[in-house]
This record gives structure tokens, C-alpha cells and sequence, in this order.
């Protein structure tokens, strides 16, 4: 198969490692040869942060580029636009609602876009938004967002879903499987 | 078994399996990971050292005993080990000896994007470059044969997207070899000018040595395809140039990045019809193909700046670009900011409202050089701070020193700002010299120095008391402030720079994002007092906005009621959480 690219984008401290660690676990799961790219270290907290992820018969690359995402999983509205470019035409942008200003907006120097996702939406971007961080609340933490988000991404993989759950129990510790199995779970059940 | 590791956990996979028994480093973005997964095995002895030199002299120490070291670095963290390096080069070593060194092209987290090789051609030591993590491990191990083999250190050098990407890995066993007794032999490892004299030739012909080994070693691997195209890469770019080319180009792909080999480049060059050398950072590999007399194109074509990738090489080559959709609206850019609750905020904003000048270092602390507080001046190496500050108030002839200071995280002091600190008492400088003492190494992720109580495991160790040390190093004035405390700090800072002496100003709170650092309750707005002036927007904290109405709003979810915003609020309206 073609080498398939996933990018995930967010804010540093929303758990974006977290999230490429369980794809990257469920992907190796399958049989798959993959790649994953990451950020890492304090610094980054508060500002953009992006992961890669790359999967197929055999991978090189560690990174997506221009034009080679397959979707795009987005913790924060502007991020998904941000990283627009790295989705092929015809992929798939997943998309947390929460704004979070960054620190341009909050000194006033910039403005929110607060209606980007209609903008790419217009251009013919098939994009799924959610209002994650209402639902990683409902599972029991504001921080599960990332997996709520992951719930849904499933949905479009032809992997069972007890394989995801599986996944969930060899990531996280112990104590946090049964929140994030319920965090997968209403992201995967989102939207019907 | 199968793992999906980051290069970083591969290479310490790969030290385990090896058996090294000691390793010895200081924390560094790309290279954290490889000593931290190292200190998750029992059987290696695993520090976090002061600094890079003291980390290297202590792998040398080791393979001096006998038995496998290792220490691990960032780029710049070699300039600081680069003496021991240079040296042990005519020593050479008894147990193996690898240095792993992380380059970081792009600086996701550096303050240049110096290219390694460099030092392995300038220490005439080997240098090997894995391209994924199954390498990192393969290669960690083979760094070990070669430096007992070829009696020398080994380098063995990473890059930001192998050390920090994951591929998979296949697990063996550990194999500790046999440990060599320890022989006394001067001639070998006394480097005075008459041992040394002796030991340069030595040197000399090992590099006749390896190159010679450079012409058959595996890790210099032929992929012959079509044979239009010929590409001489490693590391990550020959992951880049498969993903562009696939099996349509022939590629030389060098594991072993010094010495180069001769003969091995002039055989390929005769089998393809054009030669391309694609290499991240300077043209190492493309200028000794020249010195050989091989005509390539190199960084004519492909840039120097940065990192590269699929989509960059495929420019470069010509190749169209893959179609993407954008948004015509600008996002606007999300720069990392200093957590909420941060204790360095309040000084800074000291600092910035006193219209200070201030010298700075490497750490979390650099992000005080953004708006709003926009409260650096400087920021160069480790440790250049209060060396920095010295010269600056020696070439300011009294003009300076009451109106400028530097700033130091307690890691960045042990590292090299104490000897920097010991020029300011010996040498007579009123400079005022701040230290940011957050309890942990914190840019890095959070790792224990000396100062923090705690060893790379989280075991009880020797505190050093950073009062007496300043007091020790000859500094009489030294004081403690609590950066939370507005007024207690700016009462400091303004005594410390009157004063005709040089002093210390302890700036101490633990890093709010240490698990025992418990959260208080949010603060929050009493909207009728709010006048809408904006002072509480000059901290740059992230949980702090202005909502529609014009007056301040607390983001609940990120304020750790910190209570610095308290301070400024000339109306009160900003209150403690109940």
C-alpha cells in the first residue's frame, strides 16, 4: 500500500504525544511498518506543536509535507488551519472547536480568525469538528481531548474498534485506561 | 520482540545491549531521551553530570577502568566536552568509549545549527550517523567494536528527526564483554608534550585505518538503481531522498560519516551518470569528494539553512510541487510563552517596568525576550550571562553596572556560571547577578542537578547550597527573594544595583509544573472594579485576556492563582480564588 500520513496538531501540553503514541501502538499492532515524528521538551509549552505520523508497507520519511496528509487531527481551531497545506486534496481534517488565543491575540498585536474552518470548508475541505473538550469533561478530564479526538479518527480506519481499546490499555497507565477507554469511546460514537 | 522507539530510546537500547556499565551526561534538546531510557536500565550506572566536560572525563574515567561508557550531548554541549575529546583522541581508550552528540538542523531548540562532523574531522575520531532508530541501536553497538578495535572514542552523531522520531526496533540481549584489567601505562595516558609527540602518529595511522575500514564497512551501503542519478547521503536525508527517488535513483548511503572512504565514492561516481552529494547542514561529504577529485553537485542546489525533507530535495531536483488547499486568512503565529504560574514571570516583568538591561543564558528564561515583557538583552552560550555582565561593566567604566544584571537558571549555574561568578568576585566587578533557582532543569523536561536534591533516578543526593556556594566563590552580598512576591523583588533588585558591590540575588520558587508544586485556586475578576487599564496584560501570562466587554478575563482552566496579576491590579479587581 501507499505510504498513508497523519498529522496532529495542538498546542504544547495538550497531549499530543499521548495521541500519536496510541495510533503508533494500534498501527504496529496491525502489522504495519510506521514512523512517528515528535516534539519534545518544556519549551514548547503554549505554542504550536505538530507530530507526524506515517504508515504503510515500508516507510522512510519521518515527516508529512505539503499536500501528503491523509487527515489532519486538530486539538485547536486555528492549529487545523495552520497545517491546511500538509493535507492532500480529498483528506480529512478532525478538529477540536476550543479556541485557545495565542499570545499575539491575547497582546492584541493579532486577531482570532475566528471563521477560518468556514473559509477552508468553502475551498472544499472535508473537515469534522467537535466540541472535544466537552466530551474529554464528560469521560472525566478537560485533558483526554486528545484521545476523544482519536475516537473519532477511528471511525475512518477499517481496524476493529476492541483492537483500539486494546491499544488504549498497553499506552496509558494503569489507573487512567478506564477514562480514556470512555474518552474513545464518545469520540468514536460522535456524529453517528 | 518489536518495538516502536524513538531514536533516542534505540540508542540507549542499543548502549544496554552492548553492556555499557556507565553513562554520564548532560541534558540537552535532541539528546535528553538517550540518558534518561538509559537510567531505566538497573544495570547501567547512569549520572546526570554538571555539565558535557564533566559528563566526557567521567565516560573516559570508566572506559579507563576498563569497562563500555557513554555520554550524551546536544551539538553545543560538545564545545564544552570538546577538550576532553581532542585528547582522548591520542588516548584512546581501554573499554569502549561512545560520545553521542545531537545535532538539531532547523533549531527546534538551539541557539545555532552547528554541524557535528566537524568535530570528528577536527578530533580525527570515527563518527557514525544512523538514519532510524533500528540504526540508532545497530549502530550504538557498533561504535562500540570500533572504538575498542581502533582504540578511540566513537562518535556517534544524531539529528532532531532520528533522535526524536519512533520507528521500530528489534530487541536482543544484553552481552557485557569481558571487563580489561586495569594496567598502569603512562605513555598512553599521561598527555604530556613527550608521551603526546609520541601518540599524534598513533593517531595519524588510525585514520589510515579507518579509512581503510570506511571501504568495506556495511554501514556503506550500495543501492544500486538507475544509474541516471547517483546520490551520496546519510541520516535522515537518505530517508528523504528514498521517499523522492525510491529504487529510480542509485544511492550511497554512508553509515560511517568519518573518515570518509576514497575509493568506495570514486567506484561509485564512475557508475552513474550525474553525482549528487544530499547532506543536512555544511558540505562535509560534498568537499571531500572534491579533495578526492570527484565532480559532484552539492550545496549549489541544496541549502545549508535548516532542515531538510521529501518536499525540499524534490524542489531542489525540480520535481513538481503536490497540490494543497490554504487559507487566504493569516493564522496568527502561536510562539511557546512561559506557562502560567511560571515563577520567572514576576522578576521579569521586575526587570522590564525598571527598564533594566539584562544579560541572559539558555533555558525556559530565554522566552522572557518576548512581548509583551520583551525583557532580555542577550543570550549567547551557557553560562555567557554573568561572564557576559563582568565585561560589560568593565567596558561600562561605572556607567552600567547600577542599571543592568544578568540572569541564570540554577542547571545553567552548575553547568558554567560559576566560574563565571568567580572572575565577577576576582576579578572586581559591581555586576548584579541573578539566579533563577526553579529547582529542576526545566527547558529540557525536568531533569535534577545538583542543586535540586536528587539524583537521575529521584534518590536522595547532596544538595548544594547555591547561598554558600556564591558565598564560597567570593561573593559577600547574597540574598533570596520569591519571584511571586512583587514587591519583595523589586525591593532586591533595586538595593542589589545600588549597592557598590557585586551581589547575587536568588530569584527561588519551584517550577510550577513539578508534581509536588500544588495549584491554588484560580484568581478571578470582580468585572466592577476592572477599569480596563491593561496593567495585568504587561505579564504576557497565557490565562490572562480581555473579553468583549473591554475588561479582564482569568482562563479557570489554565491560572494556578499564582497571584503575581494580584499584585498589579491598581483597583483590586483581580482577587484571590475562593
Amino acid at each position: 500500500m501507499e505510504t498513508k500520513g497523519i498529522v496532529i496538531a495542538g498546542v504544547g501540553g495538550q497531549g499530543s504525544l499521548l495521541a500519536s503514541k496510541l495510533l503508533g501502538r494500534v498501527l504496529v499492532n496491525e502489522g504495519y511498518d510506521i514512523k512517528v515524528s515528535e516534539v519534545h521538551g518544556m519549551s514548547q509549552r503554549g505554542g504550536s506543536v505538530i507530530t507526524y505520523v506515517r504508515y504503510g508497507d515500508k516507510v522512510y520519511s519521518p515527516v508529512v509535507q505539503s499536500g501528503e496528509a491523509d487527515y489532519i487531527i486538530s486539538f485547536e481551531r486555528i492549529e487545523a488551519a495552520r497545517y491546511a497545506h500538509l493535507l492532500k486534496v480529498g483528506g480529512i481534517i478532525i478538529t477540536n472547536t476550543q479556541r485557545i488565543d495565542p499570545m499575539p491575540v491575547i497582546i492584541g498585536s493579532a486577531e482570532y480568525p475566528e471563521n477560518i474552518l468556514d473559509e477552508l470548508t468553502a475551498k472544499g475541505v472535508h473537515i469534522e469538528a467537535m466540541d472535544a473538550l466537552t466530551l474529554a469533561e464528560e469521560a472525566g478530564s478537560s485533558k483526554a481531548v486528545n484521545i476523544v479526538l482519536m475516537g473519532q479518527l477511528a471511525k475512518h480506519f477499517h481496524i476493529d474498534y476492541d483492537r483500539w481499546i486494546s491499544a488504549i490499555e498497553q499506552t496509558v497507565k494503569p489507573k487512567f485506561i478506564e477514562l480514556n477507554q470512555k474518552a474513545f469511546e464518545l469520540g468514536y460514537n460522535f456524529g453517528g | 520482540m518489536k518495538e516502536l522507539m524513538i531514536g533516542n530510546a534505540a540508542v540507549a537500547r542499543g548502549l544496554y545491549e552492548a553492556g555499557v556499565e556507565v553513562v554520564s551526561s548532560y541534558p540537552g534538546t535532541p539528546s535528553t531521551e538517550i540518558t534518561e531510557f538509559s537510567a531505566t536500565y538497573d544495570e547501567i550506572y547512569c549520572e546526570w553530570a554538571p555539565n558535557e566536560k564533566v559528563a566526557m572525563e567521567t565516560a573516559f574515567g570508566a572506559s579507563l577502568r576498563g569497562v563500555r561508557s557513554a555520554c550524551a550531548m546536544k551539538h553545543v554541549g560538545l564545545n564544552v566536552a570538546a577538550d576532553p575529546l581532542f585528547t582522548l583522541s591520542y588516548t584512546g581508550v581501554t573499554g569502549g568509549l561512545v560520545v553521542c552528540v545531537a545535532d538539531d538542523p532547523g533549531m527546534h531548540s538551539s541557539q545555532n545549527e552547528q554541524d557535528s562532523r566537524h568535530y570528528a574531522i577536527g578530533a580525527k575520531v570515527p563518527m557514525l550517523e544512523p538514519a532510524d532508530s533500528a540504526e540508532c541501536k545497530a549502530f550504538a553497538k557498533l561504535a562500540f567494536e570500533i572504538s575498542e578495535k581502533f582504540d578511540t572514542p566513537c562518535l556517534l552523531r544524531m539529528c532532531t528527526r532520528i533522535a526524536h522520531a519512533q520507528s521500530v526496533v528489534e530487541l536482543e540481549e544484553r552481552i557485557v564483554p569481558e571487563h580489561k584489567p586495569y594496567e598502569k601505562n603512562p605513555a598512553k595516558f599521561i598527555m604530556a608534550p613527550a608521551n603526546a609527540i609520541k601518540r599524534h602518529p598513533f593517531v595519524e595511522e588510525r585514520t589510515k585505518k579507518l579509512t581503510e575500514y570506511a571501504e568495506t564497512a556495511e554501514v556503506n551501503r550500495l543501492e544500486m538503481g538507475g544509474t541516471e542519478i547517483g546520490i551520496i547521503t546519510s541520516g535522515a536525508c537518505y530517508q528523504y531522498c528514498k521517499e523522492v527517488f525510491g529504487d529510480t535513483v542509485s544511492i550511497l548511503k554512508l553509515g560511517m560519516v568519518n573518515p570518509l572512504p576514497v575509493q568506495k565514492i570514486k567506484d561509485f561516481a564512475g557508475k552513474v551518470q550525474k553525482l549528487y552529494v544530499v547532506e543536512e547542514l555544511d558540505g562535509v561529504i560534498e568537499s571531500h569528494c572534491r579533495n578526492i577529485g570527484v565532480e559532484v553537485i552539492g550545496k549549489e542546489l541544496f541549502t545549508p539553512l535548516g532542515e531538510y525533507s521529501q518536499k525540499s530535495i524534490a524542489e531542489a531536483f525540480g520535481l513538481p510541487a503536490k497540490e494543497t488547499i490554504t487559507p487566504d486568512t493569516t493564522v496568527p503565529v502561536r510562539p511557546p510563552v512561559m506557562c502560567s504560574g511560571c515563577p520567572h514571570r514576576g522578576l521579569f516583568y521586575t526587570l522590564a517596568k525598571n527598564k533594566i538591561t539584562v544579560l541572559g543564558d539558555i533555558g525556559c528564561y530565554t522566552l522572557g525576550s518576548a512581548a509583551p515583557l520583551c525583557a532580555l538583552d542577550s543570550t549567547l552560550c551557557m553560562g555567557a550571562s554573568i561572564s557576559g555582565l563582568h565585561g560589560y561593566n568593565k567596558a561600562g567604566k561605572g556607567e552600567t553596572e547600577h542599571k543592568s544584571v544578568c540572569v541564570i537558571g540554577d542547571s545553567t549555574f552548575m553547568h558554567s556560571g560559576m566560574t563565571g561568578l568567580a572572575n565577577v568576585a576576582y576579578n572586581g566587578s559591581n555586576s548584579t547577578v541573578i539566579i533563577l533557582d526553579n529547582s529542576i532543569t526545566g527547558m529540557t523536561g525536568h531533569q535534577q542537578n545538583p542543586t535540586t536534591g536528587y539524583n537521575i533516578k529521584g534518590d536522595p543526593a547532596t544538595k548544594i547550597n547555591l547561598e554558600d556556594l556564591c558565598h564560597a566563590l567570593g561573593i559577600n552580598r547574597v540574598r533570596v527573594v520569591d519571584p511571586y512576591n512583587l514587591e519583595e523583588t523589586e525591593k532586591a533588585v533595586k538595593e542589589e544595583l545600588a549597592v557598590d558591590e557585586a551581589s547575587v540575588i536568588i530569584s527561588r520558587r519551584p517550577c510550577v509544573l513539578l508534581k509536588y508544586v500544588k495549584p491554588k485556586k484560580p484568581v478571578y475578576v470582580d468585572k466592577d472594579k476592572c477599569r480596563k487599564c491593561k496593567r495585568c496584560m504587561k505579564l504576557g501570562c497565557p490565562s490572562i485576556h480581555i473579553d468583549a466587554d473591554g475588561k479582564a478575563g482569568i482562563d479557570k482552566t489554565l491560572c494556578v492563582g499564582c497571584g503575581v496579576c494580584e499584585q498589579l491590579c491598581p483597583f483590586d479587581a483581580i482577587q484571590a480564588g475562593e
